[in-house]
Protein backbone atom coordinates (compact mmCIF):
# COMPACT_ATOMS: atom_id res chain seq x y z
CA UNK A 1 0.00 0.00 0.00
CA UNK A 2 1.19 3.51 -0.85
CA UNK A 3 0.81 5.76 1.93
CA UNK A 4 -0.88 8.71 0.57
CA UNK A 5 -4.25 9.07 1.32
CA UNK A 6 -6.31 9.91 -2.04
CA UNK A 7 -10.54 10.99 -2.51
CA UNK A 8 -11.46 9.52 -5.27
CA UNK A 9 -14.78 7.92 -6.94
CA UNK A 10 -14.80 3.75 -6.60
CA UNK A 11 -14.19 4.15 -10.42
CA UNK A 12 -11.88 5.79 -10.79
CA UNK A 13 -9.52 3.49 -8.38
CA UNK A 14 -10.55 0.61 -9.88
CA UNK A 15 -8.61 2.26 -12.75
CA UNK A 16 -5.54 3.45 -10.92
CA UNK A 17 -4.94 -0.04 -9.36
CA UNK A 18 -4.94 -1.60 -12.62
CA UNK A 19 -2.33 0.32 -13.98
CA UNK A 20 -0.40 -0.01 -10.82
CA UNK A 21 -1.39 -3.92 -10.81
CA UNK A 22 1.06 -4.23 -13.91
CA UNK A 23 -2.16 -4.79 -16.17
CA UNK A 24 -0.91 -5.22 -19.67
CA UNK A 25 -4.45 -3.93 -21.30
CA UNK A 26 -7.99 -2.65 -21.03
CA UNK A 27 -10.56 -2.36 -23.94
CA UNK A 28 -13.75 -1.02 -22.95
CA UNK A 29 -16.74 1.02 -24.68
CA UNK A 30 -18.46 4.16 -22.47
CA UNK A 31 -21.38 3.53 -20.63
CA UNK A 32 -22.83 5.24 -17.49
CA UNK A 33 -22.30 4.88 -14.40
CA UNK A 34 -19.28 3.52 -15.17
CA UNK A 35 -17.20 5.97 -17.99
CA UNK A 36 -15.05 7.00 -15.25
CA UNK A 37 -13.26 3.88 -15.60
CA UNK A 38 -12.23 4.17 -19.27
CA UNK A 39 -11.82 7.90 -18.40
CA UNK A 40 -9.29 8.05 -16.04
CA UNK A 41 -7.07 5.64 -17.82
CA UNK A 42 -6.84 7.52 -20.45
CA UNK A 43 -6.01 10.58 -18.43
CA UNK A 44 -3.16 8.17 -16.73
CA UNK A 45 -2.35 7.08 -20.49
CA UNK A 46 0.11 4.61 -19.11
CA UNK A 47 1.41 3.15 -22.57
CA UNK A 48 3.78 6.41 -21.84
CA UNK A 49 4.76 5.05 -18.41
CA UNK A 50 4.39 1.08 -17.60
CA UNK A 51 3.26 0.27 -21.19
CA UNK A 52 -0.51 -1.01 -20.85
CA UNK A 53 -2.65 -0.43 -23.82
CA UNK A 54 -5.92 1.58 -23.10
CA UNK A 55 -8.08 1.18 -25.74
CA UNK A 56 -11.87 2.49 -26.45
CA UNK A 57 -13.50 -0.41 -28.68
CA UNK A 58 -16.05 0.55 -31.06
CA UNK A 59 -18.23 -1.62 -29.32
CA UNK A 60 -19.29 -4.06 -26.54
CA UNK A 61 -18.89 -7.45 -28.60
CA UNK A 62 -15.26 -5.86 -29.83
CA UNK A 63 -14.07 -5.02 -26.54
CA UNK A 64 -14.82 -8.49 -24.95
CA UNK A 65 -13.05 -10.18 -28.11
CA UNK A 66 -9.85 -8.25 -27.75
CA UNK A 67 -10.18 -9.09 -24.13
CA UNK A 68 -10.34 -12.83 -25.12
CA UNK A 69 -7.10 -12.28 -27.67
CA UNK A 70 -5.02 -10.44 -24.95
CA UNK A 71 -5.98 -13.13 -22.50
CA UNK A 72 -5.07 -16.11 -25.14
CA UNK A 73 -1.66 -14.48 -25.49
CA UNK A 74 -1.01 -14.48 -20.87
CA UNK A 75 -1.59 -11.16 -21.23
CA UNK A 76 -3.10 -9.29 -17.88
CA UNK A 77 -6.83 -7.71 -19.52
CA UNK A 78 -9.50 -6.32 -18.90
CA UNK A 79 -12.95 -4.83 -19.76
CA UNK A 80 -15.81 -3.13 -17.75
CA UNK A 81 -18.61 -2.15 -18.52
CA UNK A 82 -22.69 -1.57 -16.98
CA UNK A 83 -25.51 -4.08 -17.07
CA UNK A 84 -27.02 -3.93 -20.39
CA UNK A 85 -23.23 -3.13 -21.78
CA UNK A 86 -22.28 -6.62 -20.07
CA UNK A 87 -25.27 -8.08 -21.89
CA UNK A 88 -23.36 -8.09 -24.84
CA UNK A 89 -20.41 -9.46 -23.68
CA UNK A 90 -21.92 -12.66 -22.43
CA UNK A 91 -20.99 -14.95 -25.59
CA UNK A 92 -17.09 -13.91 -25.17
CA UNK A 93 -17.19 -14.60 -21.87
CA UNK A 94 -18.60 -17.58 -22.33
CA UNK A 95 -15.86 -18.50 -24.79
CA UNK A 96 -13.31 -17.33 -22.15
CA UNK A 97 -14.41 -19.19 -19.63
CA UNK A 98 -14.35 -22.68 -21.95
CA UNK A 99 -11.05 -21.56 -23.22
CA UNK A 100 -9.88 -21.15 -19.22
CA UNK A 101 -7.96 -18.36 -20.22
CA UNK A 102 -7.67 -15.38 -17.51
CA UNK A 103 -8.88 -11.56 -17.60
CA UNK A 104 -10.89 -9.50 -15.16
CA UNK A 105 -14.05 -7.79 -15.90
CA UNK A 106 -16.03 -5.19 -13.88
CA UNK A 107 -20.07 -4.56 -13.85
CA UNK A 108 -20.80 -1.29 -12.78
CA UNK A 109 -24.52 -2.22 -12.58
CA UNK A 110 -27.63 -0.09 -13.33
CA UNK A 111 -31.48 -0.55 -13.09
CA UNK A 112 -32.87 -2.87 -16.07
CA UNK A 113 -34.35 -5.20 -17.87
CA UNK A 114 -33.72 -3.10 -21.45
CA UNK A 115 -31.94 -0.06 -21.59
CA UNK A 116 -32.98 0.40 -17.96
CA UNK A 117 -31.97 3.27 -15.99
CA UNK A 118 -28.58 4.82 -15.01
CA UNK A 119 -29.08 4.58 -11.47
CA UNK A 120 -27.62 2.03 -9.21
CA UNK A 121 -28.95 -1.36 -9.00
CA UNK A 122 -28.03 -5.09 -8.39
CA UNK A 123 -29.82 -6.74 -10.71
CA UNK A 124 -27.35 -8.44 -12.62
CA UNK A 125 -26.49 -11.26 -9.68
CA UNK A 126 -28.48 -14.07 -11.50
CA UNK A 127 -26.44 -13.22 -14.95
CA UNK A 128 -23.42 -13.15 -13.41
CA UNK A 129 -22.97 -15.83 -10.42
CA UNK A 130 -25.84 -18.12 -12.81
CA UNK A 131 -24.44 -18.16 -15.87
CA UNK A 132 -25.41 -15.22 -18.48
CA UNK A 133 -23.82 -16.32 -21.38
CA UNK A 134 -24.14 -19.90 -22.37
CA UNK A 135 -22.97 -23.64 -21.06
CA UNK A 136 -21.65 -24.65 -17.43
CA UNK A 137 -19.16 -22.02 -16.85
CA UNK A 138 -18.64 -20.18 -13.48
CA UNK A 139 -17.35 -16.59 -12.62
CA UNK A 140 -15.35 -16.18 -9.77
CA UNK A 141 -17.39 -13.11 -8.51
CA UNK A 142 -16.13 -10.41 -6.15
CA UNK A 143 -18.67 -7.56 -4.17
CA UNK A 144 -16.29 -4.54 -2.80
CA UNK A 145 -18.38 -2.63 -0.80
CA UNK A 146 -16.25 0.47 -0.63
CA UNK A 147 -13.89 2.77 -2.53
CA UNK A 148 -10.68 0.87 -0.94
CA UNK A 149 -11.70 -2.56 -1.66
CA UNK A 150 -12.65 -1.05 -5.47
CA UNK A 151 -8.79 -0.54 -5.22
CA UNK A 152 -7.62 -3.86 -3.92
CA UNK A 153 -10.07 -6.35 -5.59
CA UNK A 154 -8.33 -5.61 -8.85
CA UNK A 155 -5.03 -7.44 -7.63
CA UNK A 156 -7.36 -10.00 -5.51
CA UNK A 157 -9.49 -10.71 -8.74
CA UNK A 158 -6.38 -10.83 -11.57
CA UNK A 159 -4.65 -12.82 -9.00
CA UNK A 160 -7.51 -15.24 -8.72
CA UNK A 161 -8.14 -15.47 -12.75
CA UNK A 162 -4.35 -16.13 -13.41
CA UNK A 163 -4.29 -19.02 -10.49
CA UNK A 164 -7.28 -20.75 -11.30
CA UNK A 165 -7.31 -19.81 -15.30
CA UNK A 166 -10.83 -18.39 -15.38
CA UNK A 167 -12.42 -15.00 -15.49
CA UNK A 168 -13.21 -13.18 -12.72
CA UNK A 169 -15.50 -10.01 -12.10
CA UNK A 170 -15.97 -7.36 -9.77
CA UNK A 171 -19.61 -7.31 -9.04
CA UNK A 172 -20.64 -3.54 -8.44
CA UNK A 173 -22.80 -1.00 -8.80
CA UNK A 174 -22.98 2.91 -9.28
CA UNK A 175 -23.25 3.75 -5.57
CA UNK A 176 -19.88 2.18 -5.13
CA UNK A 177 -18.63 3.78 -8.47
CA UNK A 178 -19.51 7.16 -8.09
CA UNK A 179 -19.45 7.69 -4.47
CA UNK A 180 -15.54 9.10 -2.85
CA UNK A 181 -13.85 7.89 -0.31
CA UNK A 182 -10.47 8.00 0.80
CA UNK A 183 -8.28 5.32 -0.53
CA UNK A 184 -4.76 3.85 -0.13
CA UNK A 185 -3.51 2.53 -3.56
CA UNK A 186 -1.55 -0.55 -3.67
CA UNK A 187 2.32 0.10 -4.71
CA UNK A 188 2.88 0.35 -8.44
CA UNK A 189 4.21 -3.42 -9.77
CA UNK A 190 6.10 -4.03 -13.02
CA UNK A 191 4.33 -5.30 -15.90
CA UNK A 192 5.57 -8.77 -16.32
CA UNK A 193 8.12 -9.55 -19.19
CA UNK A 194 7.49 -11.53 -22.05
CA UNK A 195 9.67 -14.19 -20.36
CA UNK A 196 7.99 -14.17 -17.32
CA UNK A 197 5.02 -14.50 -18.92
CA UNK A 198 6.20 -17.75 -20.71
CA UNK A 199 7.10 -18.97 -17.35
CA UNK A 200 3.54 -18.05 -15.85
CA UNK A 201 1.23 -19.22 -18.73
CA UNK A 202 2.96 -22.03 -20.82
CA UNK A 203 -0.27 -22.81 -22.71
CA UNK A 204 -0.21 -19.20 -23.81
CA UNK A 205 0.19 -18.43 -27.50
CA UNK A 206 2.90 -16.48 -28.11
CA UNK A 207 3.65 -17.50 -31.61
CA UNK A 208 5.72 -20.32 -32.20
CA UNK A 209 8.93 -21.92 -30.46
CA UNK A 210 11.83 -23.42 -31.87
CA UNK A 211 11.89 -25.49 -28.18
CA UNK A 212 7.79 -26.63 -28.15
CA UNK A 213 4.80 -27.42 -30.63
CA UNK A 214 2.83 -24.74 -30.90
CA UNK A 215 -0.02 -23.96 -28.24
CA UNK A 216 -3.73 -24.50 -29.40
CA UNK A 217 -6.32 -22.82 -28.25
CA UNK A 218 -10.14 -23.48 -28.87
CA UNK A 219 -13.36 -24.04 -27.42
CA UNK A 220 -14.98 -26.17 -30.05
CA UNK A 221 -14.74 -29.93 -29.74
CA UNK A 222 -17.02 -31.78 -32.26
CA UNK A 223 -16.66 -35.34 -30.26
CA UNK A 224 -19.12 -35.20 -27.30
CA UNK A 225 -17.14 -37.54 -25.40
CA UNK A 226 -14.13 -35.58 -25.51
CA UNK A 227 -16.06 -32.40 -24.83
CA UNK A 228 -17.31 -34.06 -21.45
CA UNK A 229 -13.88 -34.47 -20.56
CA UNK A 230 -13.55 -31.04 -21.04
CA UNK A 231 -17.16 -30.10 -18.98
CA UNK A 232 -15.89 -32.23 -16.02
CA UNK A 233 -12.30 -30.89 -15.83
CA UNK A 234 -14.24 -27.57 -15.78
CA UNK A 235 -16.33 -28.79 -12.90
CA UNK A 236 -13.51 -30.07 -11.07
CA UNK A 237 -11.79 -26.62 -10.98
CA UNK A 238 -14.83 -25.19 -9.82
CA UNK A 239 -15.48 -27.46 -6.94
CA UNK A 240 -11.46 -26.43 -6.27
CA UNK A 241 -12.36 -22.86 -5.99
CA UNK A 242 -15.38 -23.71 -4.35
CA UNK A 243 -13.89 -25.06 -1.59
CA UNK A 244 -10.50 -22.42 -1.16
CA UNK A 245 -11.78 -18.97 -2.41
CA UNK A 246 -14.59 -18.19 -0.14
CA UNK A 247 -14.92 -15.04 1.10
CA UNK A 248 -17.42 -12.87 4.08
CA UNK A 249 -17.67 -10.86 6.39
CA UNK A 250 -18.96 -11.24 9.99
CA UNK A 251 -20.69 -7.84 11.28
CA UNK A 252 -22.35 -8.15 15.17
CA UNK A 253 -23.33 -12.19 14.30
CA UNK A 254 -22.24 -13.26 17.42
CA UNK A 255 -25.15 -12.81 19.36
CA UNK A 256 -27.59 -12.15 16.80
CA UNK A 257 -31.18 -13.16 16.30
CA UNK A 258 -31.54 -11.60 13.44
CA UNK A 259 -29.42 -11.51 10.14
CA UNK A 260 -29.13 -8.99 7.44
CA UNK A 261 -27.69 -10.46 4.32
CA UNK A 262 -26.42 -8.38 2.19
CA UNK A 263 -23.22 -7.28 -0.57
CA UNK A 264 -21.90 -4.46 -1.52
CA UNK A 265 -23.98 -1.05 -1.86
CA UNK A 266 -26.74 -2.52 0.30
CA UNK A 267 -24.47 -3.92 2.28
CA UNK A 268 -23.22 -0.32 3.33
CA UNK A 269 -26.51 0.72 3.87
CA UNK A 270 -27.23 -2.41 6.16
CA UNK A 271 -24.27 -1.54 8.53
CA UNK A 272 -26.28 1.56 9.46
CA UNK A 273 -29.27 -0.52 9.95
CA UNK A 274 -27.48 -2.61 12.15
CA UNK A 275 -26.16 0.44 14.66
CA UNK A 276 -30.23 1.61 14.46
CA UNK A 277 -31.52 -1.39 15.25
CA UNK A 278 -29.29 -1.97 18.06
CA UNK A 279 -29.82 1.49 19.54
CA UNK A 280 -33.19 0.11 19.51
CA UNK A 281 -32.00 -2.68 21.65
CA UNK A 282 -32.66 -4.98 18.79
CA UNK A 283 -30.06 -7.91 18.01
CA UNK A 284 -28.92 -7.76 14.92
CA UNK A 285 -26.18 -8.74 12.79
CA UNK A 286 -25.05 -8.35 9.14
CA UNK A 287 -23.57 -11.06 7.26
CA UNK A 288 -21.73 -9.87 3.87
CA UNK A 289 -20.91 -12.11 1.23
CA UNK A 290 -17.41 -10.90 -0.60
CA UNK A 291 -17.41 -13.91 -2.98
CA UNK A 292 -21.12 -14.32 -4.62
CA UNK A 293 -19.94 -17.35 -6.33
CA UNK A 294 -18.06 -18.78 -4.55
CA UNK A 295 -20.92 -18.27 -2.23
CA UNK A 296 -20.56 -18.35 1.37
CA UNK A 297 -23.17 -21.37 2.09
CA UNK A 298 -21.47 -22.54 4.59
CA UNK A 299 -21.09 -20.06 7.21
CA UNK A 300 -25.01 -19.24 6.75
CA UNK A 301 -25.86 -22.90 7.41
CA UNK A 302 -24.37 -22.32 10.67
CA UNK A 303 -25.68 -19.36 11.66
CA UNK A 304 -29.20 -21.11 10.47
CA UNK A 305 -29.53 -23.45 13.55
CA UNK A 306 -28.88 -20.08 15.61
CA UNK A 307 -30.62 -16.89 14.59
CA UNK A 308 -34.61 -16.54 14.04
CA UNK A 309 -34.85 -15.10 10.94
CA UNK A 310 -32.36 -13.76 8.09
CA UNK A 311 -33.65 -10.90 5.91
CA UNK A 312 -31.44 -10.26 2.51
CA UNK A 313 -31.28 -6.64 1.16
CA UNK A 314 -30.62 -6.04 -2.16
CA UNK A 315 -31.18 -3.49 -4.85
CA UNK A 316 -33.28 -6.28 -6.67
CA UNK A 317 -36.72 -7.91 -6.74
CA UNK A 318 -34.92 -10.85 -5.17
CA UNK A 319 -32.12 -12.86 -5.92
CA UNK A 320 -29.43 -13.47 -3.76
CA UNK A 321 -31.88 -14.42 -1.99
CA UNK A 322 -32.25 -17.59 -3.53
CA UNK A 323 -29.14 -18.88 -2.74
CA UNK A 324 -29.17 -18.11 1.06
CA UNK A 325 -32.50 -20.06 0.77
CA UNK A 326 -30.65 -23.21 -0.81
CA UNK A 327 -27.86 -22.46 2.40
CA UNK A 328 -30.24 -22.48 5.02
CA UNK A 329 -32.46 -25.14 3.45
CA UNK A 330 -35.64 -24.04 5.32
CA UNK A 331 -34.23 -24.28 8.98
CA UNK A 332 -35.44 -21.12 9.53
CA UNK A 333 -37.28 -17.50 7.56
CA UNK A 334 -35.75 -15.97 5.03
CA UNK A 335 -37.54 -12.65 3.74
CA UNK A 336 -36.11 -10.27 1.36
CA UNK A 337 -36.41 -6.28 1.09
CA UNK A 338 -35.51 -4.31 -2.06
CA UNK A 339 -35.97 -1.87 -4.16
CA UNK A 340 -36.03 -1.82 -7.94
CA UNK A 341 -35.15 0.11 -11.59
CA UNK A 342 -32.25 2.22 -9.60
CA UNK A 343 -34.66 3.58 -6.29
CA UNK A 344 -31.61 2.96 -3.18
CA UNK A 345 -33.07 1.90 -0.13
CA UNK A 346 -32.79 4.05 2.78
CA UNK A 347 -31.23 2.10 6.33
CA UNK A 348 -34.52 2.91 7.78
CA UNK A 349 -36.21 1.41 4.98
CA UNK A 350 -34.07 -1.14 5.67
CA UNK A 351 -34.93 -1.14 9.33
CA UNK A 352 -38.59 -1.12 8.43
CA UNK A 353 -38.30 -4.22 7.01
CA UNK A 354 -36.83 -6.37 9.01
CA UNK A 355 -39.29 -5.34 11.95
CA UNK A 356 -41.85 -7.03 9.62
CA UNK A 357 -39.87 -9.95 9.60
CA UNK A 358 -39.44 -9.97 13.73
CA UNK B 1 -18.30 13.61 15.71
CA UNK B 2 -20.78 12.67 12.84
CA UNK B 3 -22.35 15.12 10.39
CA UNK B 4 -24.28 13.98 7.57
CA UNK B 5 -24.86 17.06 4.49
CA UNK B 6 -26.63 17.30 1.42
CA UNK B 7 -25.80 20.48 -0.71
CA UNK B 8 -28.11 20.55 -3.68
CA UNK B 9 -28.68 23.71 -6.20
CA UNK B 10 -29.03 23.83 -9.90
CA UNK B 11 -26.23 22.15 -12.09
CA UNK B 12 -23.40 24.30 -13.21
CA UNK B 13 -23.53 26.45 -9.20
CA UNK B 14 -20.56 24.43 -8.10
CA UNK B 15 -22.50 21.65 -5.96
CA UNK B 16 -20.82 19.06 -6.25
CA UNK B 17 -16.94 20.83 -6.43
CA UNK B 18 -18.08 22.76 -2.94
CA UNK B 19 -18.75 19.29 -1.54
CA UNK B 20 -15.42 18.06 -2.55
CA UNK B 21 -13.42 20.54 -1.34
CA UNK B 22 -15.73 19.41 1.80
CA UNK B 23 -14.41 16.14 1.81
CA UNK B 24 -10.74 16.83 1.04
CA UNK B 25 -10.83 19.55 3.96
CA UNK B 26 -12.79 16.56 6.29
CA UNK B 27 -9.37 14.12 5.48
CA UNK B 28 -7.23 17.46 5.96
CA UNK B 29 -8.66 17.76 9.34
CA UNK B 30 -7.93 13.93 9.73
CA UNK B 31 -11.80 12.75 9.38
CA UNK B 32 -13.40 9.55 7.58
CA UNK B 33 -15.20 11.13 4.36
CA UNK B 34 -17.84 10.08 2.22
CA UNK B 35 -19.38 12.29 -0.85
CA UNK B 36 -22.11 10.68 -2.86
CA UNK B 37 -23.75 12.89 -6.11
CA UNK B 38 -27.24 12.33 -7.43
CA UNK B 39 -25.76 11.38 -10.82
CA UNK B 40 -28.59 11.25 -12.80
CA UNK B 41 -29.24 13.46 -15.92
CA UNK B 42 -28.22 16.22 -13.88
CA UNK B 43 -26.92 19.35 -16.25
CA UNK B 44 -26.19 22.84 -16.13
CA UNK B 45 -29.51 24.34 -15.69
CA UNK B 46 -31.15 21.47 -13.78
CA UNK B 47 -30.68 20.02 -10.30
CA UNK B 48 -28.07 18.51 -8.54
CA UNK B 49 -27.07 17.18 -5.06
CA UNK B 50 -24.42 15.52 -3.19
CA UNK B 51 -24.28 14.04 0.55
CA UNK B 52 -21.16 14.70 2.08
CA UNK B 53 -20.85 12.90 5.57
CA UNK B 54 -17.85 13.86 7.75
CA UNK B 55 -17.28 11.74 10.74
CA UNK B 56 -14.45 10.39 13.34
CA UNK B 57 -15.56 6.54 12.67
CA UNK B 58 -15.91 4.87 9.93
CA UNK B 59 -18.68 5.99 7.75
CA UNK B 60 -21.33 3.14 7.25
CA UNK B 61 -23.66 4.43 4.68
CA UNK B 62 -23.29 6.65 2.13
CA UNK B 63 -27.02 7.12 1.99
CA UNK B 64 -28.68 8.56 4.98
CA UNK B 65 -32.50 9.59 5.53
CA UNK B 66 -31.78 13.27 7.50
CA UNK B 67 -29.19 15.42 7.12
CA UNK B 68 -27.64 17.15 10.41
CA UNK B 69 -27.16 19.97 8.00
CA UNK B 70 -29.35 20.93 4.21
CA UNK B 71 -27.88 23.72 1.93
CA UNK B 72 -30.06 24.27 -0.59
CA UNK B 73 -29.10 26.54 -3.32
CA UNK B 74 -32.76 26.83 -4.95
CA UNK B 75 -36.60 26.90 -4.73
CA UNK B 76 -36.49 23.17 -5.60
CA UNK B 77 -34.15 21.74 -3.56
CA UNK B 78 -35.51 23.59 -0.76
CA UNK B 79 -38.97 21.71 -1.39
CA UNK B 80 -36.89 18.06 -1.80
CA UNK B 81 -34.62 18.75 1.36
CA UNK B 82 -36.72 20.75 4.01
CA UNK B 83 -38.56 17.75 5.21
CA UNK B 84 -35.11 15.68 5.74
CA UNK B 85 -33.52 18.15 8.37
CA UNK B 86 -32.64 15.99 11.25
CA UNK B 87 -34.74 18.03 14.23
CA UNK B 88 -32.37 20.80 16.05
CA UNK B 89 -30.41 20.37 12.83
CA UNK B 90 -29.58 23.03 10.25
CA UNK B 91 -31.11 24.54 7.07
CA UNK B 92 -28.87 27.11 5.08
CA UNK B 93 -30.52 28.61 1.73
CA UNK B 94 -30.08 31.39 -0.77
CA UNK B 95 -32.80 33.28 -1.22
CA UNK B 96 -31.97 34.02 -4.42
CA UNK B 97 -35.20 32.93 -6.88
CA UNK B 98 -37.16 31.52 -3.43
CA UNK B 99 -40.79 32.18 -3.59
CA UNK B 100 -41.55 30.07 -0.89
CA UNK B 101 -39.25 30.27 2.61
CA UNK B 102 -38.61 27.53 4.61
CA UNK B 103 -41.64 26.91 7.15
CA UNK B 104 -40.29 24.92 9.56
CA UNK B 105 -39.48 25.84 13.65
CA UNK B 106 -38.01 22.62 14.88
CA UNK B 107 -34.66 23.50 13.00
CA UNK B 108 -32.05 26.11 13.08
CA UNK B 109 -32.59 28.59 9.65
CA UNK B 110 -29.73 29.95 7.90
CA UNK B 111 -30.16 32.75 4.55
CA UNK B 112 -27.07 33.48 2.86
CA UNK B 113 -27.54 35.36 -0.38
CA UNK B 114 -24.52 34.57 -1.55
CA UNK B 115 -25.79 34.70 -5.67
CA UNK B 116 -26.72 38.22 -5.00
CA UNK B 117 -22.92 38.84 -3.24
CA UNK B 118 -21.13 36.54 -6.25
CA UNK B 119 -23.22 39.17 -8.88
CA UNK B 120 -21.82 42.23 -6.70
CA UNK B 121 -18.79 41.33 -7.04
CA UNK B 122 -19.07 40.30 -10.55
CA UNK B 123 -17.46 36.89 -9.87
CA UNK B 124 -20.13 34.29 -9.95
CA UNK B 125 -17.92 31.82 -10.28
CA UNK B 126 -16.61 32.03 -6.27
CA UNK B 127 -20.60 31.58 -5.43
CA UNK B 128 -20.19 28.29 -3.80
CA UNK B 129 -16.85 28.89 -1.70
CA UNK B 130 -19.48 31.93 -0.62
CA UNK B 131 -21.92 29.17 0.61
CA UNK B 132 -18.90 27.13 2.10
CA UNK B 133 -17.33 29.95 3.86
CA UNK B 134 -21.09 30.56 5.14
CA UNK B 135 -21.03 27.14 6.64
CA UNK B 136 -17.86 26.73 8.00
CA UNK B 137 -19.02 29.88 9.88
CA UNK B 138 -21.96 28.71 11.88
CA UNK B 139 -20.20 25.13 12.10
CA UNK B 140 -16.70 25.73 12.35
CA UNK B 141 -15.96 21.76 12.40
CA UNK B 142 -12.87 21.74 9.98
CA UNK B 143 -10.36 24.45 10.65
CA UNK B 144 -9.95 27.14 8.63
CA UNK B 145 -6.19 26.04 7.38
CA UNK B 146 -7.85 22.72 6.89
CA UNK B 147 -10.20 23.61 4.53
CA UNK B 148 -7.29 25.99 2.46
CA UNK B 149 -5.31 22.63 1.98
CA UNK B 150 -8.17 20.76 0.91
CA UNK B 151 -9.11 23.50 -1.29
CA UNK B 152 -5.46 23.35 -3.00
CA UNK B 153 -6.20 19.20 -3.23
CA UNK B 154 -9.12 19.55 -5.32
CA UNK B 155 -8.54 22.11 -7.33
CA UNK B 156 -6.73 20.62 -10.73
CA UNK B 157 -3.51 21.94 -11.44
CA UNK B 158 -4.17 24.63 -14.24
CA UNK B 159 -6.37 26.28 -11.66
CA UNK B 160 -4.13 26.74 -8.88
CA UNK B 161 -3.75 30.35 -9.47
CA UNK B 162 -7.41 30.96 -8.69
CA UNK B 163 -6.77 29.52 -4.67
CA UNK B 164 -6.48 33.18 -3.49
CA UNK B 165 -9.66 34.25 -5.20
CA UNK B 166 -11.54 31.15 -3.76
CA UNK B 167 -10.07 31.90 -0.50
CA UNK B 168 -11.24 35.37 -0.16
CA UNK B 169 -14.86 34.16 -0.77
CA UNK B 170 -14.70 31.97 1.48
CA UNK B 171 -13.38 34.33 4.08
CA UNK B 172 -16.25 36.65 3.24
CA UNK B 173 -18.77 33.96 2.66
CA UNK B 174 -18.22 33.84 7.13
CA UNK B 175 -19.50 37.54 7.16
CA UNK B 176 -22.83 37.26 4.85
CA UNK B 177 -24.41 34.60 6.63
CA UNK B 178 -27.20 35.73 8.76
CA UNK B 179 -29.59 33.43 11.39
CA UNK B 180 -33.34 33.70 10.62
CA UNK B 181 -34.41 31.11 13.26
Amino acid sequence: MSEEISLMKGNEAIAHAAVRYGADGYFGYPITPQSEIIETLMELAPWKTTGMIVMQAESELAAINMVYGGAGCGKAVMTSSSSTGMSLKMEGISYIAAGELPCLLVNVMRGGPGLGTIQPSQSDYFQTVKGGGHGDYRLITLAPYSVQEMADFVALGFDLAFKYRTPSMILTDGVIGQMMEKVRLPEFKRRRSEEEIRKQCPWATLGRTPDRAPNFLTTLEMDSSLMEQRNIHLQAKYKEIQQNEVRYQEVLCDDADYLLVAFGSAARICLKTVDLARAEGLKVGLLRPITLWPFPSEILEKYASKVKGMLTVELNAGQMVEDVRLAVNGKMPVEHYGRLGGIVPTPDHVLEALKKLI
Amino acid sequence: MLQEIVISGFGGQGVLSMGKILAYSGIMEGKEVSWFPAYGPEQRGGTANVTVILSDKPISSPIVDLYDIVIVLNQPSLDKFESKVKPGGTLIYDDYGIRRKPARKDIHVFKIEAMDESMKMNNTKVFNMLVLGGLLKILPMIKLENVMKGLKKSLPKRHRKLLSMNEEAIVHGMEIISREG
